[in-house]
């Protein structure tokens, strides 16, 4: 049921990947991001999708869960592809000798946007399966630090995402239990009018928000109670460093970068 | 309403790091009109198993019947087995959500599609049977006091006039008094109504004296299926599982191994003093005869 969404999706497992700062990551993510907007030819996608395969191999996850986190979007790819495939103008690409429609230029487009949209969502899965969320907050509360300096709450930014994160497997949970406990007062979730199910929902919504503004008032008490008083002179229990290996991976990501573009804009 | 389990396994997050084996190969019977209690302590799945009872949750394998039907079936059949088997859940004071008592303990009979009449006299008579005065049920659920909640919670199911009643933790979180209370109530809904009653809980000394049937888990497993007697006489790895047996049990159990001649299977003060009463007589007439 619910409880059966992987959301955070952490994956939780030793490798050398999940061993780097968050910093390294989350700046390699974006320059990633870059490098896949930024590739043309076909050899700048050859060096990023190797490029990828290795960060899939280094994660030591299954590939099957990179799967996994393909398939929600992959009626979007298909979706976009064959727009691509059949609106874009320019030279007929018969098959097999008849004209369908489908031009040269729409064929490469589309196999472009695809190859763009899967390396995408691989990368990203790649930074939350090797990345628990707490660790990615942090990494991100560290990297807009320097915006502390003209006034931007970093810390309670942080501060309320990772809260966020952390109560969405208790507040999946808790749903899912309310769920359960109204069904077994003999309520159905999925039968009747659009207007017959809506209102079905409310046995469901007025306890969980109820327990979520508990929770949250708890939450509030016991962090009180341990005298938190904000984000000035905190200390961590697990400090993030840069080390050596975050030295390696981002040298390493810098090669492959500087191929896309020297394959790119120099060749 | 007889139940039938049969080599039941569930897992928790098949296929993931996660992945945990919650029951497994579980085999009971419970007949009409039984009341047991299920015991065992935290995490070993007491809950999952009480909800296989009215198919919210499905086995991995083995299979679950109650009088005969499968919990796998669906539609009308499923929504037949819910109002057959009430499952009161763990801290169900959380569940509530209507602006009255009254509504709130009607949700489950309205959901079966009962005339109006029938439905007044059952809130009526569950509120009454869970010991709630007639002027809270006008009030808001969320104004009563945890243990008022949790009866509004246990009447809204023990409305719908299932044949089966289980109550998962109905004295978590309470105090003494009010655990007291709660459990007398429920003594008496067995007593009076004919309903096979299945009462979970972590506490021996909660249930014992109210059931007249035990089951033992441990870590997904059947530890122990038998009469109150059976079970306790089975103490000492009771106590090895971590579950608290009566402290009366635990003092003539040291007594039995220091060598006294007296029944190991004692479980209340009453019995406790009627035997030790009989053991010294036993050693007085002895000696005088010696
Ligand atoms: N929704 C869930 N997702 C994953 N694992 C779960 C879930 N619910 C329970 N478990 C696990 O299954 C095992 C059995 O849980 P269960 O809730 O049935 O125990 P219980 O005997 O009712 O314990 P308690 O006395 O604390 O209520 C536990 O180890 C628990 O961690
Ligand atoms: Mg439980």
């Amino acid at each position: 049921m619910l409880k059966d969404i992987t959301l955070g999706q952490y994956f939780p497992i030793d490798s050398f990947l999940h061993r780097l700062d968050p910093r390294t990551k989350i700046l390699i993510f974006i320059l990633d991001i870059v490098a896949i907007f930024m590739a043309q030819t076909v050899e700048s996608y050859v060096v990023l999708i190797l490029f990828t395969f290795l960060v899939m191999l280094i994660s030591k996850v299954p590939v099957k869960m990179y799967f996994k986190g393909l398939k929600p979007i992959l009626y979007i790819i298909v979706f976009t592809a064959l727009l691509n495939l059949f609106l874009t103008q320019g030279e007929d690409l018969p098959i097999f000798g008849y004209s369908v429609g489908i031009t040269v230029e729409g064929a490469i487009v589309a196999a472009k946007m695809a190859t763009r949209l899967v390396l995408l969502i691989i990368g990203s899965s790649a930074l939350t399966y090797t990345t628990s969320p707490m660790a990615l907050t942090d990494g991100i509360e560290k990297l807009l630090k320097p915006l502390s300096k003209i006034g931007f709450p970093t810390h309670e930014l942080a501060m309320m995402m990772s809260i966020a994160i952390k109560f969405i497997p208790t507040l999946i949970e808790e749903t899912d239990k309310i769920i359960k406990a109204q069904q077994a007062r003999g309520a159905s979730f999925d039968t009747g009018s659009i207007f017959k199910r809506a209102k079905a929902l409310i046995p469901m919504l007025v306890p969980l928000f109820i327990s979520a503004f508990r929770r949250a008032d708890e939450l509030a008490i016991a962090m009180e109670s341990r005298c938190y008083t904000g984000g000035d002179g905190r200390t961590r229990l697990k400090e993030i460093k840069f080390t050596h290996k975050d030295l390696a991976a981002t040298i390493c990501f810098l090669m492959f970068f500087a191929c896309v573009i020297f394959l790119d804009f120099i060749f | 309403m007889a139940i039938k389990i049969e080599n039941l396994d569930y897992v928790y997050m098949q296929g993931s790091p996660f992945e945990k084996k919650a029951l497994d190969n579980i085999n009971i019977e419970i007949k009409d009109g039984e009341f047991v209690g299920l015991i065992g302590h935290t995490g070993s799945g007491k809950s999952t198993l009480v909800q296989h009872l009215n198919g919210l949750l499905k086995p991995h394998s083995g299979h679950v019947f109650i009088n005969e039907h499968e919990t796998t079936e669906k539609g009308e059949k499923l929504k037949k087995l819910r109002c057959d088997v009430g499952l009161v859940f763990q801290y169900p004071e959380h569940q509530l959500f209507e602006e009255t008592v009254y509504k709130d303990i009607a949700y489950g009979p309205t959901n079966l599609g009962l005339p109006k009449e029938e439905i007044d006299i059952r809130v009526r008579d569950a509120a009454r049977c869970v010991g709630l005065p007639p002027e809270v049920l006008d009030k808001s659920p969320f104004d009563l006091s945890g243990g008022q909640k949790r009866r509004v919670a246990i009447a809204g199911v023990i409305a719908m006039k299932p044949s089966v009643l289980v109550l998962d933790e109905p004295t978590a979180g309470l105090d003494p008094a009010g655990r007291e209370e709660i459990l007398s109530q429920i003594k008496s809904i067995y007593d009076e109504g004919n309903m096979t009653v299945i009462l979970v809980s972590h506490s021996m000394e909660d249930v014992a004296r109210l059931v007249n049937r035990l089951i033992v888990m441990n870590e997904g497993k059947v530890f122990a299926d038998g009469t109150v007697d059976e079970v306790f006489s089975r103490g000492r790895e009771l106590r090895n599982i971590g579950l608290n047996v009566p402290q009366v049990n635990v003092l003539i159990d040291e007594l039995v191994a220091r060598g006294l001649n007296i029944n190991p299977n004692i479980y209340t003060v009453e019995n406790a003093k009627n035997e030790l009463i009989e053991y010294f007589k036993r050693i007085k007439e002895g000696g005088e005869n010696a």
